[in-house]
């Protein structure tokens, strides 16, 4: 009686374990380390034009100076994704375009390195200063 | 926890988004410029000319001009292959065991991307492509995840796309 009663005991902790653990890996995907809020100031620029197509060809450029092979793009969406690799690790970056009011667009970028988000302020605005070089590029005619 | 701290800061260096010494240099080698407004022939070219280098198309956003493809290749390089059974051989004659043929490079995965667009002038059409690569070696291992900024590879390309524009227009 007491050695039953001792397995199942055994049982349920082993089961507890085991289910605890799916749900913290699983969570681990969804985490978060900064605000809602703060993370789409940190990711986000907005851009005094209305031509999604244009601003679209800007990014895919831009990011093809950063040594992004692009693998897809979305005009209806106006998203961009591509793959970038340093040493043996893959950046994925997506970046999205989207009108804001009339007379604005809204760019939006996040990077994944390895496997962790990217968060730092200062490496979005690494790409947004490269994107605004790249619209100058373009107006100045150098392609 | 404070070593977990240090290696998430670690994980992702800074400095990833900024342009590489010499991009200016990889857009002569990676744009061309053809006298057309037929932005639509030109990325069917390009579709034609990725099919000629036996590429399969992934995917595609024609009113942004952009194909992406990718095409599997071998890797083995006869050089580096009898350099390492010879240093196998030498390690094997001193008494010592190593497998440096394990690590020579076997097959590869080659990706291309490409962008058309219409020339600032209005009266051509500006094509890009990059190409990438990963390398697996005899262990089936990744041995290296690259660029490639080979000028020959991409005169290749672009080489095939004049005669596809061409054969196109020919309708052949």
């Amino acid at each position: 009686m007491m050695r039953q009663k001792k397995s199942t005991v055994i049982l349920l902790v082993l089961l507890l374990v085991l289910s605890s653990g799916c749900a913290s890996t699983a969570g681990k995907a969804f985490e978060s380390e900064e605000s809602q809020v703060k993370l789409r100031s940190i990711q986000t620029r907005a851009f005094d034009t209305i031509d999604k197509k244009k601003m679209m060809q800007n990014v895919i450029s831009t990011m093809q100076d950063l040594d992004f092979v692009i693998d897809k793009a979305d005009l209806t969406l106006g998203s961009v994704t591509g793959t970038k690799y340093i040493g043996y690790t893959s950046i994925v970056m997506t970046v999205t375009v989207r009108p804001r009011g009339e007379k604005q667009l809204l760019v939006r970028a996040n990077a994944q390195y390895g496997t962790s988000a990217v968060v730092d302020p200062l490496t979005y605005q690494d790409f947004f200063t490269a994107l605004e070089k790249s619209i100058f590029l373009t107006a100045q005619q150098v392609d | 926890m404070l070593s977990l701290a240090i290696a998430g800061c670690v994980s992702v260096p800074a400095g990833f988004l900024k342009p590489g010494e010499g991009y200016l240099d990889k857009r002569q080698l990676q744009i061309r410029q053809y006298d057309t407004t037929d932005e639509k022939q030109i990325i069917t070219a390009v579709a034609g000319v990725l099919q000629d280098l036996n590429f399969n198309l992934e995917d595609s956003e024609s009113e942004l001009g952009f194909v992406s493809a990718s095409k599997k290749a071998d890797a083995v390089s006869k050089g580096q292959v009898a350099g390492a059974v010879l240093l196998d051989v030498l390690g094997a004659i001193g008494g010592s065991y190593s497998n440096n043929t394990a690590r020579c490079d076997k097959s590869q995965v080659v990706k291309a991307s490409v962008i058309t667009k219409p020339g600032l002038d209005g009266r051509s059409i500006v094509v890009r492509v990059t190409f990438q690569r990963i390398v697996w070696n005899m262990n089936n291992q990744v041995s290296r995840v690259e660029s490639i900024n080979d000028a020959k590879i991409y005169q290749k390309f672009y080489d095939g796309l004049s005669k596809a524009i061409f054969l196109e227009a020919q309708q052949i």
